[in-house]
């Protein structure tokens, strides 16, 4: 079984992020990068199957400007065997790069690399989108199974519980299908040195995206970028009695 | 020509973040109608029918339909829109949505907007990134506008005195769709549902156990509030996975958030710090949550908790 794995590189989800002071997006210049928390997931995810000699092969791809290797190297380092990157100058956190294009442009590599499996992450930390995997499930034809805290694959097919609001939900998908990670699939492994030493001689393909028969024209215009409305902190109360009179006759809550 | 809305439903209730969606979609004028497709939904069609001011309602009811599956609801949902020439169609950014939507904008060659938190105009729109980190505004060049509403950035429609009329419409499966349900665990409760709760009493790490989050409970339960959580107590297993608030769970945005041994994580605030009054209690008072907290109090939640659930 071939597994092809999605992965975008972000700012780190540790980082307070800056609005350019043009409002026209965000600061993305001396601000640490990493790979999208939930990609790592779906990398470590990937990583166990070929642990279990379920998985022959991890290909993990990115589209992203040159930098983004970083983010295939890191996954090459916790185990993946090979990495595509598909640079692009534009930006690809809010900006020209939409989760349409890049489902459109990951249709046309999968349809090259014919995996069984896409493990991928529900949603990126930048542009919050949570679209990419369904909207690829839609155009290759294969089944989804998205939001996934567990995942058993078995002969042609895959079980997987889900995270949604009500609850859990477990489905059954036939391969090939698309599956994108939620927090609690797994905790993803630290790289140790010889595997980021062994990571760097790993094969890294190196394509534009410009080469991708694809209409880049962006469907979203980003008008602007601000602040969200600022809450100002209130006050510090001093008991359990201050703080019921407060709610009951100043917020008038209770 | 109109806007389609596709309602969120357990085949037995209309689900209330579906009245919301209708709120969102009355801000651009235009005729709404309604798509309920499950099975044996004709009660819940009845429902989206008398919503004020709909202009119709399309029931499909079908076997196939009833685990609400991403990919049969998709063909549905294709079914009715080539049929009509919808300018937008909207559900609400509930797992339900987030699940279906992107699939039919694929289909439809248009760039889905995610969590829309306001109308701005008939084709701009406003929306959380980063985490709520930053508001983003975009203008969507496309002709079928596909969106998904934040269900806490508007109000709920009128769900009585509306008389719309409801169509049934068969579905017309083509397609092998390669996945099947095998179960569901629905966590019940009878406390209210946390989205749309008016009170939300919320715990953290620092409970500790799964026995100790009783005292949230008991909490909760005297304020008549739903239960949330943060990532770290669900992750420690103290309550299940449908409690957790923030980027990655639910956003609330009740009249009352209590926040207890929360630090008050980027993560977290993104899914309550629209709440109207917000009160945390932590023992520490350079947490991060006392930043954005109406009231604060700084001590022990062992403490703190039993006094407060029993001076109420
Ligand atoms: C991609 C991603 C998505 C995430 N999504 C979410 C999300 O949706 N929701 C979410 O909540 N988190 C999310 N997180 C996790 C988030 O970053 C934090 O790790 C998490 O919110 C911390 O939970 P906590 O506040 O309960 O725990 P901690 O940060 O450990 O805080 C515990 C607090 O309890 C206080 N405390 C300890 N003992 C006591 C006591 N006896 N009495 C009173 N106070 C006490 C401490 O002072 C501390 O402030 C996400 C993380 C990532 C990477
Ligand atoms: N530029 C990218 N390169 C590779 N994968 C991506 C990229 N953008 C998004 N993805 C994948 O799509 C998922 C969902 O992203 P989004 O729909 O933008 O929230 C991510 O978790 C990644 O797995």
């Amino acid at each position: 079984m071939k597994i092809f794995v999605p992965i975008k590189r972000v700012i780190d989800y540790n980082v307070k992020v800056r609005i350019k002071p043009d409002n026209s997006g965000i600061e993305q210049t001396n601000v640490k990068m990493s790979i999208n928390p939930f990609d790592e997931i779906a990398v470590e995810e990937a990583v166990r199957l070929k642990e279990s000699g379920k998985a022959t092969e991890i290909v993990v791809v990115t589209i992203g400007p040159e930098k983004a290797q970083e983010v295939l190297r890191t996954a090459m380092a916790m185990g993946a065997d090979r990495g595509i990157l598909v640079t692009t100058e534009e930006a690809i956190d809010l900006g020209a790069i939409e989760p349409l294009m890049i489902a459109k442009c990951l249709k046309s590599l999968i349809e090259q690399e014919k995996p069984d499996l896409v493990i991928m992450g529900k949603q990126a930390i930048d542009d919050d989108s949570n679209q990419t995997g369904q909207m690829l499930s839609a155009l290759l034809g294969w089944p989804q199974a998205t939001f996934a805290s567990e995942i058993v694959t078995e002969g042609d097919s895959t079980t997987v519980t889900r995270e949604i609001d009500g609850g859990l939900e477990t489905l059954k998908v036939k391969m090939p299908a698309i599956l994108t990670t939620d927090l609690r699939l797994n905790e993803p492994r630290y790289a140790s040195l010889p595997n980021i030493m062994k990571a760097k001689k790993k094969p890294l393909d190196v394509k534009a995206l410009d080469d991708f028969d694809l209409n880049t024209t962006p469907r979203l215009k980003l008008i602007s970028v601000d602040e969200p409305p600022k809450r100002e902190a209130g006050e510090k109360v001093e008991n359990v009695d201050a703080l019921i009179d407060k709610l009951k006759n100043e917020a008038k809550v209770i | 020509m109109s806007i389609l809305v596709i309602a969120e439903h357990d085949n037995e209730e209309l689900k209330p973040s579906t009245l919301n969606v209708v709120t969102a979609a009355k801000e651009f004028g235009e005729a709404i109608d309604i798509l309920v497709m499950g099975e044996n939904c004709q009660k819940v069609s009845k429902q989206a029918a008398s919503i004020q001011n709909i202009n119709k309602v399309y029931c499909m009811s079908d076997a196939q339909l009833k685990n609400h599956l991403a990919e049969p609801l998709t063909a549905g949902t294709m079914q009715i829109v080539k049929g009509d020439s919808y300018k937008y169609i909207m559900s609400p950014a509930s797992t339900f949505g987030k699940n279906l939507l992107p699939r039919i904008s694929a289909l439809l060659d248009v760039q889905q907007i995610s969590d829309v938190t306001e109308v701005v105009s008939a084709s701009s729109f406003k929306r959380p990134v980063y985490g709520g980190q930053a508001i983003a505004t975009v203008e969507s060049n496309d002709d079928v506008k596909v969106i998904t509403v934040r269900v806490t950035a508007f109000d709920a429609a009128e769900a009585e005195g509306g008389q719309a009329q409801v169509t049934e419409v068969a579905f017309n499966p083509t397609e092998d769709f390669g996945s099947t349900f095998v179960r569901l665990e629905v966590a019940q409760s009878e406390r209210p549902e946390l989205t749309g709760a008016a009170r939300v009493v919320s715990g953290g790490r620092a409970l500790g156990s799964k026995e100790n989050f009783k005292m949230i409970e008991d909490l909760a339960d005297k304020l008549g509030a739903a239960i949330g959580a943060s990532r770290a107590a669900v992750d420690a297993g103290y309550v299940p996975n449908d409690y957790q608030v923030g980027q990655t769970g639910k956003v609330v945005a009740p009249e009352l958030y209590i926040a207890v041994g929360i630090s008050g994580a980027i993560q977290h605030l993104a899914g309550m710090k629209d709440s109207k009054t917000i009160v945390a209690i932590n023992k520490d008072e350079d947490a991060p949550i006392f930043q954005i907290a109406d009231y604060g109090l700084v001590g022990d939640l062992f403490d703190i908790l039993p006094e407060l659930t029993e001076k109420l």
